[in-house]
């Protein structure tokens, strides 16, 4: 099947099998940073944006993409470069396998909720599973970040 | 992991129904069982061009299409108001923003899961589901309902005058519930409904609850309950007269 689709910013035209997922067919066009995780749509490691909403790549069909604007973390380098340094700073991403769904889910908290206390950053990223850090670092990372935006 | 051979957008609800009429379609919800479920779809069928992803609010009755997403539930302003956030308190826990960005309502009223809080805290207030073929059906109506071929176009809740509360039991924050309970009172009736007991969701209605506790006590009596590895049977009874008293204190029994 044809489908069309915008990926970070681009028109892309691909021809697709109807149950290829998203996850694959974004790795296929070179978004390396579009990891699979968990494969049962928990672990959150595979967020994209659509239409600027964060989904779970592993879980959804490539044709449902068609027609539609599709973000990975390459086109949004400049949007995260403003906070990753914040969370490498608390040591939040050891391994780093989880890092790139991380990214995007703050990318999309922090649009939607430019301010967010503690407890809303916990609740918008409890779909992000990280096996290493007890995600205090990540907390800590994104709270700073905040912070430095006040000072 | 389920295979598909043909995806079609239908761009009606007779095309839709039509083709769902072979069995081997399917209609495609929010995809997240697409990894754990198995077996062959013929055409997964998406009914994403229908219009069919809003909630339309009136003075009688709030409007939610099949395709309207949890998250969509969660933020929306006039259901929470009109619900005391119950809504919104019944979906923030399931798994996380991304997958409630996906996951349907019409999925998760039409698969009358078990553990399912969205049908919990929607059998607790005056809500019909609108089928294509079979029209417009009480939900405790559809809950018994066997499962057919037809399409679960939108959901319905009238505005009756209403006071609910929900809450859940859980292991683990973002797990399923152990135990899912939503008590309102509509008009006279007081009405608990427990879902995760771990089967599909149950309503126990009375007009004279009693006290708090009493009317805990009597949800509790009605209400079966089964074990699985999330919880006995008798855990599961004991948290239905601690949550249904919690809710209905909550609310302001009698």
């Amino acid at each position: 099947m044809e489908i069309k689709l915008k990926l970070n910013g681009r028109a892309v035209t691909a021809s697709v099998e109807a149950d290829t997922v998203l996850l694959d067919f974004l790795r296929e066009k070179g978004c390396l940073s579009v990891k699979r995780g968990c494969d049962t749509s928990n672990c959150g490691l595979c967020t994209v944006l659509m239409d600027g909403k964060p989904i779970l790549s592993c879980s959804t069909l490539a044709v449902r993409a068609d027609s539609h604007e599709v973000q990975t973390l390459e086109g949004l380098q400049e949007e995260a470069s403003d906070f990753v340094g914040f969370i490498a700073d608390q040591g939040a991403d050891q391994c780093g396998f989880c890092n790139p769904g991380f990214v995007m889910n703050t990318i999309a908290l922090l649009r939607e909720n430019p301010d967010p206390t503690d407890d809303e950053i916990r609740a918008f990223l409890a779909g992000n599973l990280c096996r290493c850090s007890g995600y205090d670092g990540q907390l800590r990372g994104i709270r700073s970040y905040l912070d430095s935006r006040k000072a | 992991m389920i295979t598909i051979q043909n995806y079609v957008r239908a761009q009606s609800l007779e095309e839709a129904w039509q083709l769902n009429q072979n069995k081997r379609n399917r209609i495609l919800g929010g995809m997240l069982w697409l990894r754990l479920g198995s077996g062959a779809v013929g055409t997964a069928i998406d009914l994403c061009d229908l219009g069919l992803d809003a909630i339309e609010e009136t003075d009688e009755q709030f409007s939610i299409g099949a395709m309207v997403t949890l998250r969509d539930l969660e933020l929306h302003a006039g259901l929470n108001t009109y619900t005391h956030h119950a809504v919104a308190d019944a979906v923030k826990d399931i798994v996380g923003v991304q997958f409630r960005n996906m996951a349907t309502v019409g999925g998760s009223i039409w698969g009358r899961f078990g553990f399912s809080d969205v049908l919990t805290v929607f059998l607790a207030l005056d809500t019909y589901v609108q089928l294509y073929q079979g029209g417009i059906v009480p939900l405790r109506e559809f809950i018994e309902m066997k499962k057919d071929r037809d399409l679960l176009v939108r959901l319905i809740v009238k505005k009756s005058p209403c006071r609910i509360t929900y809450t859940s039991m859980r292991n683990q924050r973002t797990d399923f519930p152990v135990l899912a309970c939503a008590v309102s009172c509509i008009g006279n009736e007081y009405r608990a409904s427990i879902g995760a007991r771990p089967s599909q969701a149950t309503l126990t209605c009375t007009d004279n609850p009693g006290s708090p506790a009493e009317f805990a006590a009597f949800v509790a009596e009605h209400t079966p309950t089964g074990g699985n590895l999330r919880g006995s049977a008798a855990y599961r009874t004991h948290l239905i007269r601690v949550l249904t008293e919690r809710c209905m204190t909550e609310l302001g029994g009698m």
